[in-house]
């Protein structure tokens, strides 16, 4: 009979229990981790997959069944993502992270940094000469609820009272949580708004820095600028450099769709949104021990000295932790 | 492992005899390092909206869970837990609106359970690996795409609000059809990352029709002239309609080959079985001819 002299037939008799063995692990590394294979079947993985592509290669060119083409062109695809997908685990990617990916974005976006950086200043010189030199100003850089009853208005003792939390440490965790939260949220924002070109970003950093000059003025036309300084040194070198990295990388992304360089716009986008990506991850890092230090730290800790001692570690250590130079790695 | 656009698409879909390739749109050639070209397939517009939704609908599904459970909590505390809640309510939320997409992405299926559903994973473009930072990038852009547009929405009232929801809803269109102004059906996150979703069905291994049909096909002998009347996308239309296996329609098709090839059926033939060995035939004369260097592309390819 004609089918036993089918090519196609016996093709697929001989090698079918090695494209049901690969079908059975992928199945299995879907369900759990790639940590659900043994190391026999994890030695065995990447033989299977090229015996399926050559399979593929050879059902094309001489097998007219077209059903079993799309099952070995979905076999092979499916064992392609995994042979060559993403497969160091997590704490190997936290590492390479921490280690060298994080401080090589930072160093790669020093030019926006220092964009991000003077606008910030500039908005924080702004506001703090517009305030001095009329208080009215106060009010149109820092919306009512964030202001919580300070400004040019209220009473010394008022505003000196927001400076302490005596005694009353109820709560601290979730203000932690929510500054965190919320921080990250304004950051991812910053990052992501970059995307049209850099100027809603600009904007951004100039009205932080600005919020950041009102608050200053205010509180140094009483005579509490010194205080005012420890309650802000203490979290807030952590948190406005988070914003000033977030607002790097949202520059570096408008920057690039408007000027891509050599590269075609689609792949220098690519480039750029990976790096400024990678830095985004570090600006929740440091807003997360930012929001740690606001919400824990600031209310345990009501000496201005030492609150002033937090702020110059935090001053030293992140830089010299993202910008000094450091030991290549030999597998990098 | 180059990821290139098909520029010979048509010549390619010829070549390996895949009657769709010709006109799907959605084709792009990824060519492993092995030099074999897996011929990828974009997740279409629908897919990918209906991924979306089902996210969005999870996403709900454990707010809603997680406020049932808080709630309970609180009463079984009797208020005594509701720092420890607030804290961790606050985090809930800030993972699921964040973090959701990446965690999910982050695993070897690299889909969220809406893109899993719908068939779809996120590869990068270049063909490489798929890196953790390309996957915060595509979905740190949903911030402008997703979640700024639905708080633009939610904006109601007075005048001034009604202006910021148009604005909002203009918005929220630029980026919504963003995706159906590019070739490659780009979101701006996909753009920003260098990543694209593209179709990882998994297919099942059809049984070989010619051997699901060898009990009934013993009684059938075509002659070679009979077997010469069509070619390789006819053997594929007919492949297609015994998968599917609807009556009306085989027996339409049955009627329209017995025409064509003059044969005269039994009085109790079956359509079926008519059919089933006419494949088997055809594909033995095809396959026979492919030995020899010979693809006879349809009925009225003449070599």
């Amino acid at each position: 009979m004609a089918e036993l002299h089918l090519k196609s037939y016996r093709f697929r008799a001989e090698r079918e229990a090695d494209w049901r063995r690969l079908e059975r692990l992928l199945t299995k590394v879907g369900k759990g981790s790639a940590k659900a294979l043994s190391d026999e079947e994890l030695l065995a993985l990447p033989v299977l997959y090229r015996q399926a592509l050559s399979s593929l290669s050879v059902a094309r060119a001489t097998s007219l069944d077209q059903g079993l083409v799309d099952y070995l062109e979905s076999l092979s695809t499916r064992a392609y993502f995994l042979v060559y997908g993403t497969r160091s685990n997590f704490l190997e990617r936290l590492g390479g992270f921490f280690g060298h990916a994080w401080p090589d974005a930072a160093k790669a976006l020093w030019r926006e940094t220092l964009a991000s950086f003077l606008l910030t200043l500039v908005g924080v010189l702004a506001a703090y000469f517009l305030t001095l030199h009329d208080p009215d100003w106060f009010s149109a850089f820092v919306p009512g609820d964030l202001a919580g009853g300070r400004g040019p208005t209220a009473s010394v003792e008022a505003m000196r009272a927001t400076l302490y939390d005596q005694g009353e440490h109820k709560g601290l965790s979730v203000f932690a949580a929510f500054l965190f939260t919320h921080n990250s949220g304004v950051a991812i924002f910053a990052f992501a708004l970059g995307f049209a070109f850099c100027l809603p970003t600009s904007m951004l950093m100039a009205y932080n820095g600005a919020m950041l000059g009102a608050f200053l003025a205010a509180f140094g036309m009483k005579g509490l600028a010194f205080e005012a300084g420890g309650w802000l040194a203490i979290h807030g070198v952590t948190e406005i450099s988070a914003v000033i990295l977030a607002g790097a990388a949202g520059l570096r992304i408008g920057w690039t769709l408007a000027f891509p360089g050599d590269l075609s716009r689609p792949a220098a986008m690519a480039q750029a949104g990976r790096q400024s990506a990678t830095l985004m991850g570090g600006v929740v890092v440091m807003l997360f021990c930012a929001g740690i230090l606001e919400g824990v730290g600031r209310q345990v800790i009501q000496n201005d000295f030492a609150r002033y001692g937090i702020g110059l570690v935090t001053l030293v250590a992140w830089p010299a932790y993202l910008y000094l130079p450091r030991r290549r790695s030999v597998v990098g | 492992m180059k990821a290139t656009r098909k520029k010979t698409k048509a010549a390619t879909a010829v070549a390996i005899g895949d009657p769709t390739a010709g006109d799907d749109r959605q084709a792009r050639s990824l060519v492993t390092p092995e030099g074999v070209d897996l011929k990828l397939r974009l997740g279409d517009a629908g897919e990918r909206a209906a991924a979306l939704l089902i996210d969005l609908l999870i996403m709900v599904a454990a707010l809603i869970a997680f406020a049932l459970l808080a709630g309970l909590a609180m009463i079984g505390s009797k208020g005594k837990g509701g720092e420890v809640i607030g804290t961790v309510a606050v985090l809930v939320f800030f993972v699921l609106r964040n973090l959701y997409f990446v965690l999910f992405e982050l695993t070897p299926g690299a889909a969220t359970p809406g893109k899993r559903a719908m068939g779809l994973r996120v590869a990068a473009r270049n063909g490489g690996r798929l890196t953790a930072d390309a996957i915060f990038a595509r979905n740190a852009m949903r911030e402008i795409e997703l979640y700024l547009p639905l708080s633009f929405l939610a904006v109601q009232g007075d005048q001034v609000g009604a202006w910021i929801s148009l604005a909002g809803l203009l918005w929220c269109a630029v980026f919504l059809l963003f995706p159906l102004f590019n070739r490659d059906r780009l979101r701006v996150g996909d753009l920003v990352a260098g990543t694209w979703v593209v179709k990882a069905p998994t297919r099942k291994l059809a049984p070989d029709l010619v051997e699901t049909s060898r009990p009934a096909v013993e009684r059938f002998r075509f002659t070679m002239a009979q077997l010469d009347a069509y070619g390789v996308k006819e053997l594929h239309v007919l492949e297609d309609v015994l998968r599917r296996y609807e009556t009306k329609t085989i027996a339409l098709v049955a009627a329209r080959i017995r025409l064509k090839i003059g044969w005269n059926a039994a009085p109790d033939e079956s359509n079926g079985d008519f059919l089933a060995a006419y494949y088997a035939g055809l594909r033995g004369r095809l396959e026979s001819r492919l030995l020899l260097g010979k693809r006879r592309k349809d009925k009225f390819d003449k070599s």
